[in-house]
């Protein structure tokens, strides 16, 4: 098993390997050097059907000389193989120029990671198949409606390490354990699905603290709940949704818009608008890489730097945006910690880590009685935002009809559709019921990353609801 | 196979070879690089120049099966992952269905998937390429900035071998160039992108790239939100491709036979109007996706989804086929050497109709043209058929394209539309995608906006 104690790669090595990278007279270099083992096992149709493991080592180096990037990775973590690497980032970077720079590294920074109690590397692949048994069996007790099941249980443990010329030094042990599971139901009306999903930034001790079989049966009666449902309305509605199934509302209505890297090409409806109310004076929308064990949460970013709170909008107003290293070295300011990748095969980017909305006033009970006719939303599925015009869409994968102030018959899936802005200042009631969400993958420009989101209740006074009742 | 890969066959052969007694073993081996070029505001932002390299391995021992891979080719590694995918083995539950693919006497059909043109392209040419993109992009209309032009090529190379006899090994390379647009219009800003694909830069059509870049950047500026209202709209070839990519999985025999697909009961029945032809040809080289052997090793086919509106068939991997007592129609699908067969299309057509875009226009009247879609992922249920997007294009008065639109949905069901389909155009677009685009007219759609 790997050490704890030990580094990916000596400091001395680094240091040549930085040096290297610098010597075609670039003003930055930096090494990412990454060890991941997974496992990964699915059921499905009452079989399991397969575990799986992985294995993905190598490093990616990045050089940076006036405006251009270079980069290059190798899965050889030999000197040699990283000297060479370094030379091709370098050569990109540049044509001409020269010098040599000698590099000096900080101390290493480790920094606190949740406290693992059990290492997923270190638990029995048969007890790990045996949690998607559990989850089977308790899905198809709902309902004789239950047709099929498939479930996937995922862990990772990931040790990352960061050095670059500026003299950072820097590295973590990232560990997630994921479960997810997808039920179907079939009844007159044809067929209807369910899904839910557990994750977190700690080892096999998660399913110690979630019961497994209460999201199997909650995947399963949502599916049979939908049996009956009646085709979503069309139209402009008032949306209540639910807590902890909204957060994706907040991270494709402006998250995406307050990343600095899309801030800076104009390619963002919240440019410029530092210290302007954005939103309802009820919203303050925090991103938050530090929130023990949610799927979010990181020790260091993936450019070495400590993970942090960053208050985006306070009471309405936005006070900052999300920012990578480079980014905020140009602009002369601290980074956020938001600088993240998928692996070492990928280019750093200004990433959401946890995004979610603080505590309101109001009693969610509340919130639907005051709500005369409307679409309540149970679960949300994807989403996708075009950051340049604020459009955004979400799909509801669990909704109600709310009538007279009542949570009546169950929805059909369907996509809600927004304007990001205008959906912030229509937010009109703010429950005190806060909860996190499921755990996400956030896409962007080709790479994926493990996202967290939470909201209390809330309602948006005017969302157009995409079903096909006319 | 055109271009055999000796060095990578030979690792899967050796890794096949320690195949034990009563065991079954798969070997998938890669090696691959990219370049991607990055261009803003006529300078270059980044330069990605990368390999890569993995291995991965199943065995199937008395009807379980197991797997592993490592993104590495190096020796010790290999017989690290070949241990961890026999230790996998035993966790495995008992399918009499499991088992690798056996040779089918298919013979694959030859297409070319290498150019040496592409392999020698200089650098600098492609750096000077992207730079000359974003000038066309920005000199095709005052409104537009730039957010991006970018460059793109990748090679790999694959060799595949097992204990029941598949042997093969291949190479490919491809590159394509993109654009993404901003355009402003006061305190609006609208989003455009085009794109460009070829088997060499040569092939390129850079002004195409940019005027569309351009076009759909500057085409939704001071566009409103429709009324709620049930209409015809005509799918842009672009968006009809995304739709019938969303309808591929439909046609997936494993999620047949687990009782997951709109179509599980209806073979040989109207699921779509009478003139309504859908295959599935990656033996066709115009398709973007075309290949010669699936993710199994073996040939890719022709196959015939739905005839005159009537569905034929379900595509197959070995296990979905065994699932079903039938044979695999060379439909196995992969992810690389990390990822494990799974069934899909893997180059589908609409058969084209008899009029363009225009025509079809102004057959219809009134309606709406939607040019883009967001939100299939989230808002399109393949199981329960139900089908919510976000959209943006332009309303059809008269017969003629009219005023720009955008925040609104179009809703039905998959099985709805394929029976609302009132005209196909002749228009077809062989898009970056897993589905050639044409333009195609729905009836009866809902239109949910203000």
């Amino acid at each position: 098993m790997s050490n704890n104690h030990s580094l990916l790669v000596e400091p001395d090595v680094l240091s040549r390997v930085l040096a290297r990278g610098k010597s075609t007279g670039a003003e930055f270099s930096e090494v990412f050097v990454e060890d991941k083992r997974s496992t990964s096992a699915g059921l499905d149709d009452g079989k399991i059907e397969q575990v799986s493991s992985g294995r993905d080592r190598g490093a990616g180096i990045r050089v940076v000389k006036g405006e251009t990037t270079g980069f290059a990775h190798t899965s050889d973590l030999s000197e040699k193989g990283l000297l060479a690497a370094a030379e091709a980032a370098a050569a990109a970077a540049s044509r001409g120029g020269g010098g040599v720079n000698a590099v000096a590294l900080n101390a290493v920074v480790r920094h606190p990671v949740n406290a693992i109690e059990k290492w997923p590397d270190e638990i029995a692949k048969r007890d790990k198949v045996a949690i998607l048994q559990r989850v089977d069996s308790a899905a198809r007790a709902v309902h004789r409606a239950i047709v099929q099941v498939s479930a996937g249980y995922g862990d990772s443990r990931k040790r990352i390490l960061i050095a670059n010329s500026d003299g950072v030094l820097a590295a973590d042990e990232q560990v997630r354990t994921l479960l997810r599971v997808s039920v179907v139901a079939s009844g007159d009306g044809g067929m209807q699905t369910g899904f839910q999903s557990l994750g977190h930034t700690i080892g096999f001790e998660v399913f110690d603290q979630n019961d497994v079989e209460e999201l199997a049966r909650s995947a399963a009666q949502q599916a049979v709940t939908k049996l009956s449902a009646r085709p979503a309305p069309s139209g402009s509605l008032p949306v209540v949704i639910k807590h902890g199934s909204g957060g994706v509302l907040f991270h494709e209505a402006c998250g995406h818009g307050l990343e600095a890297d899309i801030i800076s090409k104009g390619a963002s409806v919240y440019k410029d608008k530092r210290g302007e109310l954005v939103a309802s004076p009820l919203v303050t929308l925090i991103d938050d890489g530090t929130m023990t064990a949610e799927w979010g949460a990181i020790g260091i970013d993936d450019e070495g730097h400590p993970s942090q709170r960053n208050v985006l909008i306070q009471d309405g107003v936005l006070t900052d945006y999300m920012w990578d290293y480079l980014r905020a070295r140009k602009e002369g300011r601290r980074q956020s910690g938001n600088g993240r990748r998928q692996s070492y095969q990928h280019l750093p980017m200004v990433r959401m880590t946890n995004t979610f909305v603080l505590n309101g006033p109001h009693d969610p009970n509340a919130i639907v009685r005051d709500t005369k006719n409307g679409v309540y939303v149970a679960k949300l599925g994807g989403g996708q935002v075009d950051t340049a015009s604020g459009d955004f869409v979400f799909g509801m994968t669990e909704a109600y009809l709310i009538e007279n102030g009542e949570i009546t018959e169950p929805l059909r899936d369907g996509n809600l559709i927004g304007n990001g802005p205008q959906v912030l200042r229509d937010i009109d009631l703010l429950g005190n019921d806060f909860a996190m969400g499921n755990p996400g993958t956030c896409g962007k420009d080709g790479q994926g990353v493990p996202v967290g989101d939470g909201q209390p209740t809330l309602r948006v006074k005017s969302l157009t609801i995409g079903g096909t009742a006319a | 196979m055109n271009v055999e890969v000796p060095e990578l066959q030979a690792i899967a052969d050796r890794i096949v070879a320690q195949a034990k007694a009563g065991e079954q073993i798969e070997a998938y081996v890669g090696r691959g690089g990219e370049t991607s070029v990055r261009v803003y505001e006529g300078e270059l932002e980044h330069f990605v120049s990368a390999q890569s390299d993995g291995v991965g391995i199943r065995v199937v021992k008395d009807g379980r099966t197991g797997s592993a891979y490592a993104g590495t080719l190096a020796e010790s590694a290999i017989a690290e992952v070949l241990a961890e995918a026999r230790d996998n083995v035993q966790f495995g539950t008992q399918d009499e269905f499991a088992g690798l693919a056996m040779p089918d006497g298919v013979e694959p059909v030859p297409q070319k998937f290498w150019d040496d043109d592409l392999a020698n392209y200089p650098t600098a040419s492609n750096v000077d390429l992207t730079k000359d993109l974003e000038r066309r992009a920005l000199a095709a209309d005052a409104r537009v900035r730039s957010e991006s032009a970018n460059y793109d090529d990748g090679w790999g190379e694959t060799a595949f071998a097992t204990t029941t006899g598949i042997r093969t090994s291949g190479r490919a390379n491809s590159c394509y160039v993109s654009v993404v647009t901003l355009a402003d219009d006061g305190d609006e800003t609208q989003t455009g992108f085009g794109f460009s694909v070829g088997d060499s830069p040569k092939d390129f059509d850079l002004d195409k790239a940019a005027r569309e870049a351009a076009d759909r950047a500057t085409r939704l500026l001071g566009a409103t939100k429709p009324a709620t209202k049930r209409t015809t709209i005509v799918l842009d070839p672009y968006v009809t491709s995304q739709f019938i990519s969303v309808l591929s999985s439909a046609f997936n025999g494993e999620n047949v036979s687990k009782g997951r697909s709109i179509f599980a009961d209806r073979l040989g029945e109207q699921v779509a109007v009478p003139f309504f032809t859908l295959v599935d040809d990656p033996t066709n080289k115009l398709a973007y996706t075309a290949t010669d052997i699936d993710g199994e090793g073996l040939a890719a086919r022709r196959n015939v989804l739905i005839q005159d509106g009537v569905l034929q068939m379900f595509v197959h991997s070995s296990y979905s086929a065994r699932r079903m007592n039938t044979v695999s129609t060379g439909n196995a699908t992969r992810g690389g050497f990390a990822g494990s067969p799974g069934v899909g299309c893997l180059a589908m057509q609409v058969t084209p109709g008899a009029k363009s875009q225009a025509e079809l226009i102004a057959s219809v009247g009134e309606g709406v043209l939607i040019q883009e879609v967001s939100g299939l992922h989230s808002g399109v249920n393949p199981i329960s058929g139900d089908f919510s997007t976000g959209a943006s294009g332009m309303t059809i008065v008269n017969g003629a394209v009219g005023a720009p639109i955008r925040e609104f949905t179009i809703g039905s069901t998959l099985q709805r539309m394929l029976q609302d389909i009132i005209a196909i155009g002749n228009d077809v677009d062989w898009l970056p995608m897993r589905a050639a685009g044409l333009s195609l007219v729905i009836a009866d759609v809902t239109i949910s906006g203000s």
